[in-house]
């Protein structure tokens, strides 16, 4: 019961467009049965300040991190969230999000561990809606409970942990934090909280590309072209890498996930959530400061 | 820490959240954050003035002043980031008008107390703890002069 995909020009040059809607897209499909569309910010209260008409909120604290352990949460909690956002197994979700669906590409790649099969996002997320000056609610939405399986969560494809970091030396990292986390200059983004590493600086052989270099001026991700120019040329994967992206403590590099992966058509691309805060706290993994890449440990 | 040590209106504040059930704590939350009271027009043109609060995700500066004997706190921060403005209402609302030695005995615990940690997740509720160890340091340096 999945929802057409937006056949805007724009999208249509992307790796994989079915990914992507526009807000023209989603204002013409609210309400549509079959759809539903999430909101998750950084800040858990935006979405109680007005919202799109009829959205749910899935905080990225709060529902998808587990409690307890540092992990996300299970198949038998996952299953009562979605269930109580009125979104079964085969709804088509669309997220959005503040701040270049930063937190938004959070969340989907979470979906993604799941495997839930039809999840995009709205390019430019609740600012560039805002900006075109559509509608906004407070009102809450009706939200009809559903059954959603429980399905356990399949890391392989998409997650990395530290010892598959460990093991990957060789292949490409993609560090996509600030240039000061980057070269060690400090552990937490510019105007960030302190999130407790001990060490500052990078994964050996990681190539610096802070994530909102993908985004464009008004939010949206850039043009295919422009994302190849930074991505391939630039940094220099190819087709048939095996990569993996990494930040602080994985939301910005679900972003990047997103674009090597969905915009871009890289196939085996995973997200290190551990990211530095585990990266930079561990006994004996090596580091690079400055702004070179480093080169690769011996064996 | 206990009712009889807490300024009155803070622990009122404590009071109002933990008589509700987490998701009507956040209601609380927003409303203070519509609370939080426009700059006075003598400090809107003096960003100089104010100390942005690092332990915050989204930008929030405060400014505290001592004028006989009473405390006043100013704090700004953008509508996209209800959270920290509702933080900043919280302790505006809670601390302005006092004495500077009873700002400074409020409890550096003061914001996890408020049963907001499952509302809003302790990680963020840390960024007002951060917000209110800067008004006290504020504080301390107002009277130091």
């Amino acid at each position: 019961m999945s929802a057409e995909f937006d056949a805007a020009a724009k999208l249509a040059e992307y790796a994989h467009p079915e990914r992507l809607v526009t807000t023209d897209w989603l204002a013409e499909h609210l309400g549509q049965p079959g759809l539903v569309v999430v909101e998750s910010d950084e800040d858990v209260l935006l979405y109680e300040t007005g919202h799109i008409p009829g959205a749910v909120k899935i905080d990225w604290h709060l529902d998808l991190n587990d409690p307890v352990v540092r992990d996300y949460v299970g198949g038998e909690q996952f299953a009562a969230l979605l269930g109580s956002k009125g979104i079964a197994r085969d709804t088509t979700v669309v997220i959005y999000g503040d701040k270049n669906n930063w937190w938004a590409a959070y969340a989907l790649w979470v979906f993604t561990l799941f495997g839930h099969e039809d999840v995009r996002l709205l390019d430019g997320g609740r600012d560039l809606w805002i900006a075109e000056g559509r509608e906004l609610t407070t009102a809450a939405p009706e939200v009809t409970l559903v059954e959603y399986p429980v399905v356990e969560r399949d890391d392989r494809a998409v997650r990395a942990y530290k010892d598959d970091v460990l093991a990957h030396f060789g292949n490409p990292l993609v560090d996509v934090r600030s240039p000061e986390e980057y070269s060690g200059e400090r552990t937490t983004a510019p105007a960030y909280p302190e999130e407790g590493a001990l060490r500052a600086g990078h994964i050996p052989t990681a190539a610096s590309v802070p994530w909102a270099r993908a985004a464009a001026a008004d939010g949206t991700f850039k043009s295919r072209a422009e994302l190849d120019a930074i991505y391939r040329d630039e940094v220099g994967l190819a087709d048939g890498d095996d990569i993996i992206a990494y930040c602080r403590i994985g939301e910005r590099s679900s972003h990047t996930w997103f674009v090597l992966n969905h915009l871009l058509g890289f196939e085996k691309v995973r997200n290190y959530d551990g990211s530095w805060t585990e990266w930079g706290s561990a006994v004996r993994v090596p580091i690079v400061t400055g702004e070179a890449r480093g080169e690769a440990p011996a064996r | 820490m206990n009712a009889t040590t807490l300024p009155a209106r803070l622990a009122e504040t404590r009071e109002d959240f933990l008589a509700l059930g987490v998701r009507d704590r956040l209601q609380l939350l927003l409303e203070f954050s519509n609370e939080l009271p426009e700059l006075p027009e003598r400090y809107a043109d003096h960003p100089d003035l104010f100390e942005r609060v690092e332990e915050c995700q989204s930008p929030v500066f405060i400014f505290v002043e001592v004028a006989d004997g009473r405390v006043h706190l100013y704090a700004t921060a953008p509508a996209e980031s209800p959270t920290t403005r509702g933080f900043a209402s919280i302790l505006v609302q809670g601390l302005d008008g006092l004495t500077a030695d009873e700002v400074l005995d409020v409890p550096a615990d003061y914001p996890q107390s408020l049963g907001l940690g499952a509302a809003v997740s302790p990680l963020r509720v840390r960024g007002m703890t951060g917000m209110l160890g800067r008004i006290k340091r504020q504080v301390r340096e107002r009277i130091a002069v």
